[in-house]
């Protein structure tokens, strides 16, 4: 069991927490290569998925975790909820609530709301992503690729690259390295950093992509997020893509052994090229994609699992 | 009947008076006596021994939300707190809806004032017309009709030419400017400090220069024009740094703070998104509230307000982002100061009634209320040794947006005289 | 020593835990007609260490070597218990179900729940010719329909007991012993020694090395 009834942000977790996550996602990779890829641990376990922004990966991957696990789930979100029609979330969760639900997994487009909605029901709430604050399933299944391709987090250096003032990914990411022992250093030009990256955690702030490449184990490329450049924060694409991005003539600077994580989804060309997003020994971007469904599913386990009498044969 | 307040210990520093002694109220509402061992024939009297008497609290930056905003707050309800906070004159705000730019407006709230009748409303009017700083208020209109200053509270007026313009035309009426300081460009959609607040809530940033920029502009445009600026509601080192400047040569300008930016800061507000804690501007930095406290102390800072800012418990109750900025302070105010300033010795009381009594009057231009015979007897009686605990049950406002509620304060109002009528009488409004 | 039981008696010393497996094989090979088609799952963690040693005494006798896999049952359990990890080990069937006599091997059988699980968990891996259970005690109290085909030992019990089965492999020791257990204890199998979550690196879980980048995501194995 983890040490909180609810996963909100990573910097609430422990060490034990963190490894106990990934390896009971060990597990459940191995649950996912048979032929009935389910099992009945959270059977009669209601989930709400509550997507109050437009997602298909995240929602996805945990409708999926969620129905290998046997829970019952309704997806609520968008157009769908009656959030268009002026209720607010305390109220929409309240009405929910009231309809006897297990777990809330919440995204949010405002910081802070899974937080909100844990004040409004007794339900364990999932932070699925809120505003520019935490998305902390995502740092997890980041983790987990990471530590099944380099098998321990002790030392490494991690460089994460791009739009780290609009990442809630970052917010989540960062901290968790640091509980876990790497080394975090961020790339971005200032207009994309947050006023205080020293907060976070990170050990050391670039604008020099070419400078920090060859000391990385792991290099992390965000997403330039086009639908929240807001103020402008660099000239072009084409500039950005020849400052940030991680091209095919930077391999040279790269080591040997160090790989390439991407949140997902990528816009090629811009901060990744195809030769790189598509680099067989060193991008691990679909390994990411098949870890948050093994590392939601241990989570929901984990903090859905139990029963009341513990008492076994 | 009139009416003597026997051994209490009166205080005004406009008089130097610092004694237990006595005070009498004559009929007219005006003060007939203060001294030893008063006749009180054929007078009411009321033995206030252990408590304080000092000239009536004014708070100069009241939002009552009346009218367009009732479910918050009304004048009743506003006044009515503020007479429970020990104030016997309020400045309320201009961001009604309508908005108070016009008289029609400004009379409506001077009849709810008058008919509730807790506290003198002193109503102030907005700069621009619909605070959109576009175009002028009639400001002339809305001064023949009582209002004491003007102000586009909430946003300022954005265009520096426009607020030239502003400052230009108020000139001829004698009163304030009042700037509410924030260069919307800078601060965007700011919803904290920005800073470690911003970074580890993953908000959008509010820099304390969006503050510092529009204090310096307004101060400037003041020079320009001859007109007084007043500086709303300061939160840091660095703008009274440069209010500091402008009177050390000469500037015609005063400021203002509030017990929140002096005792709150942005580590308050936690992981759990408080929005009670959600203020514009906003909470900073622990040297900040520090150097507004030197600021208090030294004499830069002129007045203390509350910028008492209800909403309602559902407006609150959501995602911080969407939630609406303001926090309520006028029933916790006295006690603060009490508390933090008065209690360990940071000011004395001679300087907390400037702050609070004196230079409130001085900045709208009303006469002063001394504790002397002939002035009017608008009068605060507070116990500095009762001990209380802020909850959010314990306010007589329509909302309880309080970023105070936990606190255990010492210090609080017990009695108010307006125009020498009793309105708090032994902690309890009569209404 | 579970932390809340005292040790009553002892009912099985190494011996006669030896002589069972061997009666068992014995047993497997006659109801089958050799070993042949017959495939061992213990589930974890005595069940899959009496299975190997099962599985080595077929050998002894008939000279075939039977396949043995184990079968971790944490996420098929109506009763999971509070802590739940790290001991949840690794389900590992190396071969085929389809088709052959699964014999299911524990140490104690007990209300028979663990049994129901393991049923459906061995249903999700494959469709088995039959299924045998073969458990090296039993202690009675069975709250569901289940009943083993081959038992070492009939070891009749009182509820306030703890039937344990130790086995070298696991704990040091082999024997089978019965504990008084405090009101409200467990009376489950014993927990094995688990090691504590490693502070400094931690272990890579022993699996088949499927997990490389070039492997499809989602699409059919």
């Amino acid at each position: 069991m983890l040490s909180k009834k609810h996963l909100l942000r990573t910097t609430d977790l422990t060490y034990d927490d963190f490894m106990q996550i990934l390896q009971t996602a060990v597990m459940f990779e191995n649950v996912n290569e048979r032929r009935i890829k389910k099992v009945p641990a959270l059977r009669g376990r209601t989930v709400v998925n509550m997507f109050f922004e437009p997602s298909t990966r995240t929602r996805g991957s945990f409708e999926l975790a969620e129905k290998r696990l046997s829970c019952d789930t309704m997806n609520m979100g968008g157009s769908t909820s009656s959030t268009v029609k002026g209720e607010s979330l305390v109220d929409t969760i309240q009405t929910l609530d009231a309809m006897k639900v297990d777990c809330f997994v919440v995204r949010s487009k405002f910081a802070g709301a899974p937080y909100k909605v844990t004040q409004c029901t007794d339900a364990c709430v999932i932070d699925a992503g809120d505003g520019k604050h935490q998305h902390p399933t995502q740092a997890l299944l980041d983790l987990y690729t990471i530590w099944r391709k380099k098998g321990s987090f002790d030392g490494l250096r991690v460089g994460i690259v791009g739009d780290i003032a609009h990442s809630r990914v970052c917010g989540s990411l960062v901290p968790a390295l640091k509980i876990l022992g790497a080394n975090v250093t961020l790339i971005a030009p200032q207009t994309l950093l947050p006023a205080r990256p020293d907060i976070l955690g990170a050990d050391a702030v670039t604008a020099d992509l070419d400078a920090a490449l060859p000391e990385l184990d792991v290099v992390y490329m965000l997403r330039v997020q086009m639908e929240r450049l807001e103020g402008a924060p660099f000239p072009s694409l084409r500039e950005y893509n020849m400052l940030y991005g991680l091209t095919q003539d930077r391999d040279h600077l790269m080591r040997p052994d160090a790989i390439i994580c991407h949140p997902g989804p990528i816009n090629r060309g811009v901060e990744l090229d195809s030769y790189m997003a598509d680099h067989p020994e060193r991008s691990v971007i679909l390994n990411q994609v098949y870890a948050g469904l093994c590392v939601r599913m241990s989570v929901l386990y984990l903090l859905l699992g139990g029963a009341e009498n513990g008492i076994g044969d | 009947m009139a009416l003597v307040i026997k051994n209490a210990r009166l205080i005004d520093p406009q008089v130097n008076l610092d004694e237990v002694a006595d005070l009498k109220i004559a009929d007219d509402g005006t003060i007939a006596e203060v001294g030893q061992n008063l006749d009180a024939a054929g007078c009411e009297v009321r033995d206030l021994s252990g408590r304080i008497v000092i000239p009536g609290l004014m708070d100069c930056h009241v939002h009552l939300r009346e009218p367009g905003q009732e479910y918050k707050e009304d004048v009743y309800s506003g006044t009515l707190a503020s007479a429970y906070g020990g104030f016997t004159d309020i400045v309320s705000m201009p961001n009604t809806t309508p908005e108070t730019d016009n008289a029609d407006v400004v009379e409506l709230v001077k009849k709810a004032a008058a008919k509730a009748g807790f506290v003198h409303v002193h109503p102030s009017g907005a700069c621009t017309k619909d605070r959109k700083g576009e175009a002028l208020s009639e400001m002339g209109d809305m001064v023949r009709h009582g209002i004491v200053m003007v102000t586009d509270d909430g946003c300022n007026v954005q265009d520096a030419g426009m607020m030239r313009t502003v400052m230009d035309y108020a000139v001829q009426f004698g009163i304030p400017v009042s700037s509410h300081c924030q260069d919307a460009a800078l601060v965007g959609k700011g919803q904290v400090n920005e800073g470690v607040a911003s970074t580890r809530l993953g908000l959008a940033g509010w820099p304390t220069q969006g503050e510092e920029v529009h204090v310096d502009r307004d101060i400037r445009i003041g020079e320009l024009t001859g007109c007084h600026t007043h500086i709303q509601h300061l939160t840091c080192g660095r703008a009274l740094d440069i209010v500091r400047d402008a009177k050390a040569r000469g500037a015609n300008v005063t400021c203002e703070v509030t017990p929140h930016h002096m005792f709150l800061n942005e580590d308050f507000i936690k992981e759990s998104y408080d929005t009670n804690f959600k203020v514009n501007p906003p909470l900073r930095t622990k040297a900040d509230n520090e150097a507004v406290i030197q600021g208090v102390v030294d004499g830069t800072v002129d007045i203390i307000v509350t910028d008492h800012a209800p909403h309602a418990p559902y407006e609150k109750d959501r995602e911080f982002e969407l939630a609406p900025f303001g926090m309520i302070g006028i029933e916790t105010s006295l006690a603060t100061i009490l508390t933090f300033l008065i209690r360990p010795g940071v000011i004395s009381y001679n300087r907390m009634i400037e702050l609070m009594c004196v230079n409130p009057r001085k900045l709208v231009n009303l006469p002063a209320v001394k504790l002397e015979a002939g002035s009017v007897a608008d009068l605060t009686v507070f116990d500095p040794d009762f001990e209380w605990d802020v909850t959010p049950d314990c306010f007589h406002s329509k909302s309880n947006n309080s970023g105070f509620i936990g606190f255990h304060l010492q210090g609080k109002a017990t009695d108010t005289f307006v125009a020498g009528k009793p309105v708090l009488v032994d902690g309890v409004v009569a209404e | 020593m579970t932390d809340n039981a005292n040790v009553k008696y002892q009912v099985m010393d190494a011996d006669d835990v030896e002589r069972s497996i061997t009666r068992i094989a014995h047993q497997i090979l006659e109801a089958n007609h050799g070993a042949q088609n017959v495939a061992l799952v213990g589930i974890v963690t005595r069940g899959d260490v009496l299975a190997r040693r099962l599985a080595r005494r077929i050998e002894e006798i008939e000279g075939v070597k039977v396949p043995v896999g184990s079968l971790d049952i944490t996420f098929y359990r109506d009763d999971v218990p509070v802590s739940l990890s790290p001991d949840i080990y690794n389900s590992h069937l190396p071969f085929a179900l389809d088709g052959t006599n699964i014999v299911l091997v524990d140490d104690v059988l007990y209300t028979g729940r663990t049994i129901r699980c393991a049923l459906d968990a061995v249903m999700d891996y494959g469709r088995p010719a039959t299924v045998q259970l073969a458990v090296l005690v039993d202690r009675g109290h069975r709250e569901l329909p289940i009943r083993a085909d081959y038992v070492g030992k009939n070891v009749p019990s009182s509820r306030s007991e703890a039937v344990h089965l130790l086995l070298d492999e696991t704990d040091g020791e082999t024997c089978v012993r019965i504990y008084d257990v405090a009101p409200g204890g467990h009376v489950g199998a014993k927990p094995v020694n688990q090691a504590p979550i490693p502070s400094g690196l931690p272990e890579m879980p022993k699996l088949p090395n499927r997990y490389k980048s070039d492997i499809p995501v989602g699409g059919d194995r």
